[in-house]
């Protein structure tokens, strides 16, 4: 969204209004500024108009303030960091494995023990991230977009192209998933995450379309909809500016937290046999693996399941944050 | 009538404004995929009235009357099934694209509920500056920041405030900034949908006060719209009365506050609360019986027959014109104005003759008035409480 900044000239002294006798009524109202007006959350919003400020640029401004968004901030930089290099904090090989050490615990070199098959789990789940991640974050946006535009449009003009929306959502909720996945993932031979993230956009787009149509229809209804319109604007300039901010708050929330479900997801698709193909590493397959033998060797389900928990963790605080961020009257 | 008139039709203004037949029908529809028509919610149904240059028209009635369709219709945020709305004698309903947008400049309006009316994600600064970055040819981008400072300082806010955000402000400070974005691109025409409704009563004055020294410095026409007769009263020149989607009387202020010939105003005005206890105890009420009917199944006739005192046979059957009624066409004086109803009188409750004839009270607005709503005189509260709670 266009960071929009109507005013170019900041710090400018307040210009006296020329010919315009307020004298009179401004004690009035002064009187009533004084005893009214509440104060503003600390000296630093609504302090002296020296640089105009957006929504965007105070959220940016509390966000860089916020422990929590700078945690989760830190955590998902990291993620991402081994997701494309996993190598740099884990040399191994994920595949090479000896099963002679099957269910072994931790020893000097191999931190978090070994798993059913003798591999070495830290360099697993190190390697594992890649996938996981990936499945995770582009199923999340690739959900997020499709939804909120589908259902977007769909709640802000309504009539035949929402009807026709609502009737396809409905079926594609009627599509059990994991029988969708066995049908539709058994035919693709690939080896690689896409597949699955592109199942999963399909099957996930119509709970978000169903929220940002609920948003934006409740967003629409408000009189500074009306105003906007009474001043001449546009569709578009509607859309981005006043619903979308108003409107994104529940997508934020639902779609963070169903990241950890598409990560879990992909986990099921995979130990069902059309996720991933053995090959690869991820942590969903880590997990269904370990799960068997959880009372011999906790070790082998508890870092991955770990990794996992604090990844949809991460994003769920970053979510809050951002949603707190964009809604002033939290300031 | 003793009193002769008090120049019951001033000089008129200059029309800016002119509205003929105005219709709003809501269809109402049967069937999901076959959709029938198989009535229409006539939220307006015909409404004609002319708003001079510097003028305030305000417009009263019941909730669900259809003052706010035609506010709506006004500020083209909704398409008029019929009529016309002519704006410096064009025709405005039909316009779209860049035509519109030059008319929206010049009639702007007001919202109801300073609570929605604006932006909670939007700075104040963002929120008065959006006109300028909608019509951007009225001022320079680099001028913009400096005009929204001088438009608060105009509605008696502080010009600091660009940077704050609209929950930082009370409701009275909230409608000074929509007043402020209904300024912003100068226009001729103020639509105001019940402006002060949402507001407490000490800042409902506050606000009116602003408007009417808006309305004097920047030469605007308002279409004031309320359903608290008091407060039309006070910033009004001519007051237009509605019901069912049609004005039932219209005149000046003085014509309908102290002189009203159709029934249905003089239940209004004699329904307005009055602060003097004793005068309350006195006055005589005309309590409407039923409800409003509904605006999909409109009475025949005359639509205020079925809740009407003075309804008889021909009420039913002859729809009673907006024209100055019959018996008071030649008499002038100020119940000479138009009233839509076949049995059109003053109420004498109203306008207790023995005052009439003393002269006493001649003004709409005299400030004295309310002295004398403390005196025992039984039967003059409606015409004072009118004036009072503004």
């Amino acid at each position: 969204m266009p960071d929009q900044q109507p005013f170019e000239q900041p710090g400018e002294p307040r210009g006296p209004v020329a010919g315009t006798g307020t004298g009179g009524a401004m004690d009035l109202a002064a009187s009533e500024a004084a005893g009214l007006a509440p104060d503003p959350g600390g000296p630093a919003p609504g302090g002296p108009a020296g640089r105009p400020r957006s929504l965007w640029s105070d959220a940016w401004h509390d966000l860089r303030r916020n422990p929590v968004f700078l945690l989760s901030a830190l955590v998902i930089c990291f993620l991402i960091l081994i997701a494309l290099w996993p190598s740099l904090i884990a040399p191994g090989n994920p595949l090479q494995c000896d099963l002679a050490r099957a269910q072994d615990g931790p020893r000097p070199g191999h931190p978090f023990g070994y798993d059913g098959q003798g591999c070495d789990v830290y360099t697993r789940t190190v390697h594992g991230a890649r996938a996981s991640v990936t499945v995770g974050v582009c199923a999340t946006l690739g959900v997020a977009v499709l939804g909120s535009v589908l259902g977007g449009l769909a709640g802000f003009f309504g009539g035949a192209w929402d009807a026709v929306l609502s009737r396809i959502t409905d079926i594609f909720f009627a599509i059990p998933v994991v029988l969708g996945g066995l049908v539709l993932l058994s035919v693709i031979t690939s080896s690689t995450v896409w597949p699955v993230v592109g199942f999963i956009v399909l099957l996930g787009w119509p709970q978000i379309s169903r929220i940002a149509r609920g948003a934006v229809i409740t967003a629409k209804q408000h009189d500074y909809v009306q105003a906007a319109r009474a001043l001449g604007a546009s569709n578009t300039r509607i859309l981005l500016r006043h619903i979308a901010p108003n409107a994104v708050a529940p997508v934020i929330v639902v779609a963070t937290i169903a990241l950890g479900t598409y990560i879990a997801l992909e986990a099921t698709l995979s130990f069902l046999g059309v996720g991933l193909k053995p090959p690869s590493v991820s942590w969903g397959i880590e997990i269904s693996a370990a799960s068997p033998y959880v009372r011999n060797a906790p070790h082998a389900l508890l870092w991955p399941a770990g990794a996992l928990a604090v990844t949809v963790l991460a994003f769920i605080m970053l979510g809050d944050a951002v949603r707190d961020a964009l809604d002033p009257k939290l300031r | 009538m003793a009193t002769p008139s008090t120049a019951p039709t001033a000089p008129a203004p200059e029309p800016i404004l002119e509205v003929r037949g105005l219709v709003k029908h809501y269809p109402l529809t049967r069937g999901v995929v076959f959709r029938k028509q198989i009535g229409a919610v006539k939220a307006v149904d015909g409404v004609d009235f002319v708003l001079g240059r510097g003028e305030t028209l305000g417009i009263v009635g019941e909730s669900g009357c259809g003052k706010s369709t035609v506010a709506r219709l006004l500020c083209h945020l909704e398409q008029p099934t019929a009529g016309e709305i002519r704006y410096r004698g064009e025709d405005i309903t039909k316009l779209s694209g860049k035509a519109l947008k030059a008319v929206r400049r010049n009639i702007q309006m007001v919202f109801q509920d300073p609570y929605t009316s604006l932006n909670p994600r939007m700075t104040v600064g963002d929120i008065i500056g959006e006109p300028y970055e909608i019509h951007s040819e009225v001022a320079p981008k680099g001028d913009r920041r400096r005009r929204v400072q001088e438009l608060l300082d105009v509605v008696g806010l502080n010009p600091e405030y660009v940077n704050r955000y609209p929950h930082q402000f009370s409701g009275g400070q909230r409608q000074r900034i929509g007043i402020a974005r209904g300024l912003a691109l100068r226009p001729e025409i103020i639509v105001a949908d019940e402006p002060v409704s949402a507001l407490d009563v000490s800042v409902q004055a506050q606000v009116i006060n602003l408007m009417e020294r808006l309305q004097a410095e920047f030469d605007l026409s308002y279409v004031f719209i309320a359903h608290d007769l008091s407060v039309v009263r006070h910033i009004s020149d001519r007051v237009a009365v509605m019901y069912l989607g049609r004005i039932v009387e219209t005149g000046t202020d003085e014509q309908i506050y102290e002189h009203a010939t159709h029934p249905y105003t003089q239940a209004l005005l004699s329904a307005v609360p009055g602060p003097d206890p004793q005068a309350r105890e006195r006055r005589e009420r005309i309590v409407l019986s039923g409800d409003v009917p509904s605006p999909a199944d409109i009475p025949s006739g005359c639509r205020f027959r079925t809740r009407c005192f003075k309804a008889q046979e021909r009420c039913a059957v002859e729809v009673p014109l907006l024209a100055v009624p019959e018996e008071f066409r030649h008499t002038g004086g100020p119940a000479a104005h138009d009233s839509a109803c076949h049995f059109a009188a003053e109420r004498q409750a109203v306008r207790p003759k023995g005052r009439e004839q003393a002269g006493e009270h001649k003004g709409a607005r005299e400030p004295e008035g309310r002295e004398e709503a403390g005196r025992p005189e039984p039967r003059d509260a409606d015409g004072h409480n009118a004036t009072n709670a503004s």
